[in-house]
C-alpha cells in the first residue's frame, strides 16, 4: 500500500467565490486513519482555512456527515485505506445549502424535526412521584427508530428531498414514528395531522436510499412505510366510524 | 390506497397473463385456447369482474407512479396540471372503456 | 439561507441535475422500478384490445392474435414480462417493511412476510393458467 493519498476537497468562500471548486491535497495514508483524520491533517499542516464540522470522532454525535466519492458518509467512520490508491473526493452533504467549504446549512432539518414534535406528548400527565413503566417488548417497538443521531445523511441520500425542499424528510418522520410507537406517548394523532399530507409521509416514494446510508441502522424507510399504513388505517376508520373511534 | 391495491393486483395477476398471452400462445409454446372457450369464460360474470379489476386498479397504480416519476424524476413540475390530467384522466378513461367493453359482451 | 449575516452573506445552492437518477445505481434501479408501471399500463391496453376482439367475433380475434405474433409485439411483450416480474418481485420484497407483525413477542422476519406473497403468486398464476388451458 502506498503511503500517500490525494484528497480532492470542496472549497467555497461565500465572500469571494461565485461557485464551489475542488482543491487537491496529498496526505499520508495510514491504515487506521479515517477521512476525518485526513481532513484534520490538511487543516493542521497544509491549509488552515479549511472548514468542516466534527466532534466525537466515534460515530455518535452526527456532526461529520459529508459526501465521500459521491456517497453520504460520516467521515469519522469511513476508512481512508478503503479508497486507496485514491483520489478521494470529499464534498459537503448533498441537498443542503453550502455555507463554507464542507459546512452546510442544516436549519431546514431542525425546523422540520421540531414540527414532528419529537418528545413524549401526554394528554393526561401522571403525578410527579409516579413512574411510566415500560416492558422490554414495549421498548423494542420503537428502539430502532430511537437510534437516530440526526446526522442528516438520509437527507443527503434522499432524491425526493433534493427535488422538493418542502419534503419533511426521512429522519423527521422516523423520529415522529419513534414517539408514536412509544407506549408512554399519547400524541400520535397530533403528529398524524401534521405529517399526513403531500409534503409529509406521502411525499416519500420509497426509494430506500435513506436506509442504505444510515450509519445507525435506523431504517427510516421502514418507519415511513409503517406510518403510511397507520395513516391509511386511521383514514379508513374515520370513514367507517366517523364519530371519534380513534384509538390514540 | 388505489395505488397499493393496483400494485398488488398487477404483481399477482399480470405476470402469468403476459407470459401466456404475450409469449406462450403467440410463440406456440402452449396450445392457444379456442375462441369459443375464451368467449365462454369472458361471458361469465365472475370473469367480467376479474377483468374489470385487472384493467382498472393497475391503471391507477400506473397513474400515481408515473405522475411522481415525471414530477420528481424529470422535474417538470410546471406541467403539473397537464401531468395530472394525463395520468389520472388516462386511468379513469381506461376504467370506463373496460367497464363498457365488459358490460357489453354478447 | 435562514439568517444571512455580515460574515456569512450567502450560501451556495447546488441545482439538482435532470439526470440525478443516473448518478447512482440505486437511483437508476428506483426509476426502473417506477418505470415498470408503464408496462403494467401497456398490458391493460393489450387486455382491453383482447376483450374488444372477443366481442367482435372470431375473425377479429384471430387478427389480433396475428398482430401479437409480429416481432415488434413479441419483443415489446417480452420486455413487458421482464418489467412486470420486476415489479412483482420488488413489491413483495418491500411489503415486509411496511408491515410489523408480532407473534408471541417476537417480530416476524421479512422472509416470513414476503414468502406467503410469493406462494400466493405461484398458486394464483397456476390457477389462472389452468382455467385458460383446460378448454
Amino acid at each position: 500500500m502506498a503511503n500517500r493519498i490525494t484528497l480532492e476537497v470542496t472549497r467555497y468562500d461565500p465572500a469571494h467565490d461565485e461557485k464551489l471548486r475542488l482543491d487537491s491535497y496529498e496526505v499520508p495514508l495510514r491504515k487506521e486513519w479515517v477521512v476525518l483524520d485526513a481532513l484534520n491533517y490538511i487543516k493542521d499542516h497544509l491549509d488552515g482555512s479549511l472548514s468542516f464540522r466534527w466532534s466525537c470522532r466515534m460515530g455518535v454525535c452526527g456532526s461529520c456527515g459529508m459526501t465521500v466519492n459521491g456517497v453520504p458518509k460520516l467521515t469519522c467512520a469511513t476508512f481512508l485505506s478503503d479508497y486507496a490508491p485514491g483520489p478521494v473526493r470529499v464534498e459537503p452533504m448533498s441537498n443542503f445549502p453550502v455555507l463554507r467549504d464542507l459546512v452546510v446549512d442544516t436549519s431546514d432539518f431542525l425546523v422540520k424535526l421540531a414540527k414532528s414534535k419529537p418528545w413524549i406528548i401526554r394528554k393526561v400527565e401522571k403525578p410527579l412521584d409516579e413512574e411510566y413503566f415500560q416492558t422490554p417488548e414495549q421498548m423494542d417497538a420503537y428502539k430502532q427508530f430511537s437510534m437516530c443521531i440526526n446526522c442528516m445523511l438520509c437527507y443527503a441520500a434522499c432524491p425526493v428531498y433534493g427535488l422538493d425542499p418542502l419534503f419533511s424528510g426521512p429522519a423527521a418522520i422516523a423520529l415522529a414514528q419513534r414517539y408514536n410507537l412509544d407506549s408512554r406517548d399519547q400524541g400520535a394523532s397530533d403528529r398524524l395531522d401534521i405529517l399526513s399530507h403531500h409534503e409529509g409521509i406521502w411525499g416519500c416514494t420509497f426509494v430506500g436510499e435513506c436506509t442504505q446510508v444510515c450509519p445507525k441502522n435506523v431504517d427510516p424507510a421502514a418507519a415511513i412505510q409503517q406510518y403510511k399504513l397507520t395513516a391509511t388505517m386511521e383514514w379508513l376508520k374515520a370513514l367507517v366510524l366517523p364519530r371519534g373511534a380513534s384509538s390514540r | 390506497m388505489l395505488f397499493s391495491a393496483g400494485g398488488v393486483v398487477s404483481a399477482m395477476l399480470m405476470p402469468i397473463h403476459v407470459l401466456l398471452f404475450g409469449l406462450a400462445f403467440p410463440l406456440g409454446w402452449l396450445d392457444t385456447p379456442s375462441y369459443e372457450h375464451l368467449l365462454a369464460l369472458v361471458r361469465h360474470p365472475l370473469t367480467r369482474v376479474y377483468l374489470f379489476i385487472l384493467c382498472s386498479l393497475p391503471l391507477f397504480h400506473w397513474a400515481h407512479r408515473f405522475r411522481f416519476t415525471l414530477y420528481d424524476g424529470l422535474q417538470i413540475k410546471h406541467l403539473n396540471e397537464l401531468i395530472n390530467t394525463f395520468c389520472y384522466g388516462g386511468a379513469t378513461l381506461g376504467t370506463a372503456v373496460a367497464a363498457y367493453l365488459l358490460w357489453r359482451i354478447p | 439561507m435562514i439568517n444571512p449575516t455580515e460574515y456569512l452573506p450567502r450560501s451556495y445552492h447546488t441545482r439538482v441535475s435532470t439526470y440525478w437518477w443516473l448518478a447512482r445505481w440505486a437511483y437508476l434501479k428506483f426509476i426502473l422500478r417506477e418505470a415498470s408501471s408503464v408496462f403494467v399500463a401497456w398490458i391493460v391496453v393489450v387486455t382491453l384490445l383482447q376483450t374488444r376482439a372477443l366481442r367482435r367475433g372470431p375473425a377479429d380475434y384471430a387478427e389480433l392474435q396475428n398482430w401479437l405474433r409480429s416481432p415488434f409485439l413479441l419483443a415489446l411483450n417480452a420486455v413487458s414480462l421482464f418489467f412486470v416480474i420486476f415489479h412483482a418481485v420488488t413489491w413483495f420484497n418491500l411489503t415486509p417493511k411496511a408491515m410489523v407483525i408480532r407473534l408471541g413477542g417476537k417480530r416476524l422476519s421479512s422472509l416470513a412476510i414476503a414468502a406467503p406473497n410469493y406462494v400466493a403468486w405461484v398458486v394464483i398464476s397456476a390457477a389462472i393458467a389452468w382455467i385458460l388451458l383446460r378448454g
